[in-house]
C-alpha cells in the first residue's frame, strides 16, 4: 500500500521549472530513499508534500486522502513530520522543550493543561535516550554541537508519533560515526512501524539503508526500484554524469 | 523544596503581604497615587508580554486597547447611569470582554503580515482608534472628553480602592503570564518566536496562538485602561490613546526582560516610579524625557537581553563557579 | 469637482514631500532591515535646523539645505554608528524601541532649547500662488515638490548608477552575500542611514515651511511615514513613492469630499484594505525566511 502518493505534480518559479509532472509513491513501511543531481527538485518536493508551498499543479495523497493545499501544521497533525537540510530547532528553548513542542493534537485541554506533562515529559525523556542525548536534556538548543541538533530534530519530530517521515539530508554535514548512529535510529524507528522518505547525497548511506530509491532529474522521476536497480539504470548514470 | 525554590516562594510571600499593606502602611494620596500607577504598570508590561514577549511580535499599539477599554467601560457606565461606588469595578470584565471582541478582527488582519509590518500595523489601528475617538462626538464625547461617574469617596483613602483594583488585574495579568508560560500552549508560543516556520511544521497551529495570545493580551490591558478612566474621571482621547503610555509598558517589558514572567513586573517597578519622580520635578523642562531614553537606551545597549535574564545567566555562572 | 481636482493636485504635490521622507525611512529598512521610529523626529530636527538658519540669518530654507543635509548626514552616521551597530541579538524589535528612545530624545533637547511653542519658516512666498488651468497652485509647494524629485532622482541615479549605490543595493538583497563578496556592509549601513536622515533634512525644511511644528509634531508624522512604507511595501521606494502620492491625494480629497477630521482615517482603511489582500503591500516582497 502507498502511504504516500504524488501525483503529476508541477511548480515552478518564476522562469524556472522545480517540478515537471513529478509522479512517484513511497510504500507503506518502507525507507524510501529521494536522489537526483542538484536542482532536479528534490526539496521543492519535501516542501510541496509538507505544505510549505503551493503548488502549481498535480496531486498529493497521503493514506489515498489529498492533502494538497493544506498547511504544515495541520499536515504534521495528520502524521507527516519533516526535518530541514539544516537542523532547525528552537535555539533558545532547551532541549526537553524543544521535544515538547510538537504538537499532534491542539486540543484545548492538552493545551492549557499541566497534567499531561508529566507523561509527556517522560516520553520525552525515553526519546532523547534512545537517541542518546539525554545529558543534554537541559541545555539550550542553540548551545547543542550540530549533530546533537540534528538527533534532537529528529526525536522532536517523532514526538507525536508521525507516520510518515521526510527527511532532509539527514547524513548532512556529519562525521562518518554520527552518519551511522543516524542509519541506526532510523532502521529502528522504521522497524517500529515509521514510513521513511529521505532526500541525501550519501549514494553509500542511500545504498545501504534504502528499500527503494527513487531518482528525479529536472523535476521528474525518472527511475524507480531497488538500490543495485537504480545503480545500474543508464538513465541515471545519464542524469549524474551526463551533458 | 530545593534551596532556590525556598527563596522563591518567601519572597513571594513577602512582596504580597508588602503589596497588599502598602496602602496602610504608606497613606499618603501621592504615595497610593504611585501605588496605583506603578500597578497599572506591572499589570500593562505582563500583559503586553503575554504577546510582545512570547510570540516576539512587538505591539506598539496597545494604547489602543487601553483606550478601547476605558471607553468600554466608561461608556456603559454613563449609558446604564451608573452612580459611583464599588459597582463600575464590577463592569471591568464587561470591557475586558469588548477590548477582546475588538481584538479578534485586529489581530486577525494585523496577524497575516510579518513581525516589520504588524509593528507597524499596530500603531497605525492605534492612530484609527485615536481619530475615531476624537470624531466620534456623539458617542464618546470627542476631544472634550468622557466623563467617569464620580466615585464618591474622597479625601485621602480616595487612591485605595483604585489601588486594590489595579494589584487585582496585575495580580491576574501575573497568573495569566505563569499559567500560560508554563503550558504546552506558552511553549509554542516561544517556539514562534524562535523559529515561526520550524513551529507550523512540528504541528503548532501558529495563527490560533497568536491571535489568542494577542486577544488576551488586550484584554487584560482594556480591563486596566477601564479602571484607570475611573480613577482619572475625565478620559480624552488622545490622553487615554497616547503612544506614551504604549511604548512605557514595552520599554518595562525589555528593561525587565522578555519572555520571562517576572521580567516585565520587574522593570514596571523600576520605570514607573522613575518616570512619575521625573515628570514631577522635570516636567516643566522637557528634558525628562531625554533622561527617560538615554536610561533605556543605557540598558539596552549595556543589558540587552533585559534585567532578569542576565541575573539569570549571572547566577548561573556563579552556581556553576562555586 | 473642481475642489476635488485641486484637493488631488495639492495631494500629489505634498505627497512629493512625504515621498522623500518615507523613502528615506523605506532605504534604512531595505538596507538594515530596521525600522527608524524616529524619522519622524529627525524631520522636525531638520525643520528647526532650517528654522535656526532662517530665523537667525536669513537663509532662505532651500539654499540651507546645502548646510542642513550635510550635518544631517553626518548626525544620522553618528547615531548608527553609536546606538544601531551595537545592537547584536534580536536586531529588528530592539532597533524599533532604540530609534523609539532616539526621538524621544530629540524631542526633548529641542523641547529643551525652543520650547513648545509652534514654529513656522515663514518665507516670502509661502503664500503665493499663481494660477494654472482655473487651479491655484502654490508656489512653496512647487518648489518642494522640485526639491524632492531632484532628489528622488539623485538617490535613484546613485543607486543604480554607480558602484556604492549597488553595494548598497546589494546589502539590500542579501546581507550575508554581499559581504561575501567584499561589501563593508557595516560602512554600507552607516552611509545608508547616513542618506535616509539626509532626506530627512530635506523634507524637514519643506515640512517647516508648510506646517507650523513644535517637538511634539513628530507623532503624526512617524504614524503617516510608517503607514505609507507599509502601503508601498517595506523596502521598496518605488512602492515609498507611490504610497505616498496615494496617501496624501486621497487625505486631501476625502478632506474636502467627507471632512478634514475623518481625512486620515480615510487613508487607514485603504491601509487595512490592501493589507488583508495584500499583507505586504503594493510592491513588498513576500517574505518566506526560510525553507
Amino acid at each position: 500500500m502507498s502511504l504516500l502518493e504524488v501525483e503529476q505534480l508541477s511548480k515552478r518559479f518564476g522562469g524556472i521549472v522545480a517540478l515537471d509532472d513529478c509522479t512517484l509513491s513511497v510504500p507503506e513501511g518502507s525507507i524510501t530513499g529521494l536522489i537526483g543531481p542538484n536542482g532536479s527538485g528534490k526539496t521543492t518536493l519535501f516542501n510541496l508534500v509538507t505544505g510549505f508551498i503551493p503548488r502549481d499543479g498535480g496531486e498529493v495523497r497521503f493514506k489515498s486522502k489529498s492533502i494538497a493545499g493544506f498547511g504544515p501544521d495541520r499536515i504534521y497533525g495528520l502524521g507527516i513530520g519533516r526535518t530541514f537540510q539544516l537542523a532547525r530547532i528552537f535555539p533558545r528553548l532547551t532541549t526537553l522543550e524543544n521535544m515538547l513542542v510538537p504538537v499532534r493534537r491542539a486540543g484545548l485541554r492538552a493545551l492549557l493543561s499541566h497534567g499531561q506533562w508529566g507523561a509527556e515529559k517522560a516520553r520525552a525523556m525515553k526519546m532523547l535516550a534512545s537517541m542518546d542525548i539525554s545529558e543534554v536534556a537541559g541545555t539550550l538548543g542553540g548551545a547543542l554541537s550540530y549533530g546533537q541538533r540534528k538527533l534532537l530534530e529528529l526525536a522532536a519530530v517523532m514526538m507525536a508519533r508521525p507516520e510518515l517521515v521526510l527527511l532532509d539530508e539527514p547524513g548532512g554535514g556529519v562525521n562518518p560515526a554520527l552518519l551511522e548512529r543516524i542509519a541506526g535510529h532510523i532502521q529502528q524507528l522504521n522497524r517500529q512501524g515509521v514510513t521513511f522518505l529521505l532526500v541525501e547525497h550519501n549514494l553509500g548511506f542511500v545504498m545501504n539503508l534504502c528499500h527503494e530509491v527513487v531518482v528525479l532529474h529536472q523535476g521528474r522521476a525518472i527511475a524507480k526500484g531497488t538500490p543495485r536497480e537504480v545503480r545500474e539504470n543508464p538513465a541515471v548514470l545519464d542524469a549524474y554524469l551526463g551533458a | 523544596m530545593s534551596p532556590t525554590g525556598l527563596v522563591r516562594s518567601a519572597s513571594l510571600i513577602l512582596l504580597a503581604v508588602v503589596a497588599l499593606a502598602f496602602p496602610l502602611l504608606v497613606s499618603d494620596p501621592a504615595s497610593t497615587n504611585i501605588g496605583v500607577f506603578t500597578l497599572m504598570y506591572v499589570g500593562l508590561a505582563t500583559s503586553w508580554n503575554i504577546m510582545g514577549g512570547y510570540t516576539g511580535y512587538i505591539s506598539l499599539g496597545h494604547a489602543g486597547f487601553f483606550g478601547f477599554g476605558c471607553y468600554a467601560l466608561g461608556l456603559p457606565l454613563a449609558h446604564l447611569h451608573v452612580g459611583g461606588g464599588y459597582a463600575p469595578f464590577f463592569l471591568v470584565p464587561l470591557a475586558g470582554l469588548l477590548t477582546a471582541l475588538f481584538a479578534i478582527p485586529v489581530g486577525w488582519i494585523a496577524l497575516r503580515t510579518r513581525a516589520a509590518t504588524f509593528v507597524i500595523v499596530t500603531i497605525a489601528v492605534m492612530f484609527m482608534l485615536q481619530l475615531a475617538a476624537s470624531n466620534l462626538i456623539g458617542l464618546t464625547g470627542g476631544t472634550g472628553g468622557l466623563r467617569f461617574p464620580n466615585p464618591g469617596w474622597s479625601g485621602d483613602v480616595f487612591n485605595d480602592p483604585f489601588y486594590y483594583a489595579m494589584l487585582g488585574l496585575a495580580v491576574a495579568a501575573i497568573a495569566a503570564s505563569w499559567w500560560i508560560r508554563r503550558s504546552k500552549f506558552g511553549l509554542g508560543l516561544l517556539a514562534i518566536r524562535d523559529d515561526e516556520d520550524k513551529a507550523t511544521a512540528v504541528g503548532v497551529p501558529t495563527r490560533a496562538f497568536k491571535l489568542t495570545a494577542f486577544v488576551i493580551s488586550a484584554a487584560l490591558v482594556g480591563m486596566m485602561g477601564g479602571v484607570y478612566g475611573y480613577y482619572v474621571t475625565y478620559v480624552y482621547p488622545e490622553f487615554v490613546i497616547d503612544p506614551t503610555i504604549g511604548i512605557s509598558m514595552v520599554l518595562m517589558a525589555f528593561l525587565g526582560g522578555l519572555g520571562t514572567v517576572t521580567g516585565p513586573v520587574l522593570g514596571a517597578l523600576l520605570l514607573e516610579p522613575a518616570q512619575l519622580w521625573l515628570a514631577y520635578h522635570f516636567g516643566a523642562i522637557r528634558l525628562y524625557l531625554v533622561f527617560f531614553a538615554a536610561t533605556f537606551l543605557l540598558v539596552i545597549l549595556v543589558l540587552p537581553r533585559g534585567i532578569v535574564p542576565s541575573l539569570a545567566v549571572l547566577l548561573r555562572r556563579r552556581l556553576a563557579l562555586t | 469637482m473642481s475642489l476635488v481636482l485641486q484637493a488631488a493636485i495639492l495631494g500629489v504635490l505634498t505627497g512629493g514631500v512625504y515621498a522623500l521622507m518615507a523613502s528615506g525611512l523605506t532605504l534604512i529598512f531595505g538596507v538594515m532591515r530596521i525600522i527608524n521610529v524616529g524619522q519622524g523626529a529627525l524631520v522636525i530636527l531638520g525643520a528647526y535646523l532650517s528654522f535656526v538658519l532662517f530665523h537667525n540669518w536669513h537663509i532662505d530654507p532651500f539654499v540651507g539645505l546645502l548646510l542642513t543635509m550635510p550635518v544631517m548626514f553626518l548626525i544620522g552616521a553618528v547615531l548608527e554608528v553609536a546606538f544601531i551597530r551595537p545592537l547584536k541579538t534580536d536586531r529588528e524589535a530592539l532597533s524599533v524601541l532604540v530609534t523609539y528612545a532616539l526621538a524621544l530624545g530629540i524631542e526633548g533637547v529641542l523641547g529643551y532649547i525652543f520650547t513648545a511653542n509652534y514654529r513656522e519658516l515663514s518665507v516670502w512666498y509661502d503664500t503665493q500662488s499663481f494660477p494654472l488651468f482655473g487651479f491655484r497652485i502654490t508656489l512653496v509647494y512647487i518648489f518642494g515638490f522640485v526639491l524632492c524629485l531632484a532628489i528622488l532622482a539623485t538617490l535613484f541615479l546613485v543607486l543604480y548608477r554607480t558602484a556604492f549605490g549597488a553595494a548598497i543595493r546589494a546589502t539590500m538583497l542579501n546581507r550575508t552575500a554581499a559581504q561575501l563578496v567584499g561589501v563593508d556592509v557595516e560602512r554600507v549601513s552607516a552611509m545608508a542611514f547616513g542618506i535616509g536622515v539626509a532626506t530627512a533634512a530635506a523634507g524637514g525644511a519643506v515640512f517647516g515651511i508648510t506646517n507650523a511644528f513644535n517637538p511634539g509634531s513628530h507623532y503624526d508624522l512617524i504614524s503617516r511615514l510608517l503607514t505609507i512604507i507599509v502601503l508601498g511595501g517595506l523596502g521598496s521606494l518605488r512602492g515609498a513613492i507611490i504610497a505616498a502620492l496615494i496617501m496624501l491625494v486621497t487625505t486631501d480629497v476625502a478632506s474636502v469630499i467627507i471632512s478634514p477630521e475623518w481625512s486620515s482615517f480615510v487613508f487607514f482603511v485603504i491601509l487595512v484594505g490592501v493589507l488583508i489582500v495584500r499583507p505586504q503591500g503594493l510592491y513588498g516582497v513576500r517574505v518566506r525566511e526560510r525553507i
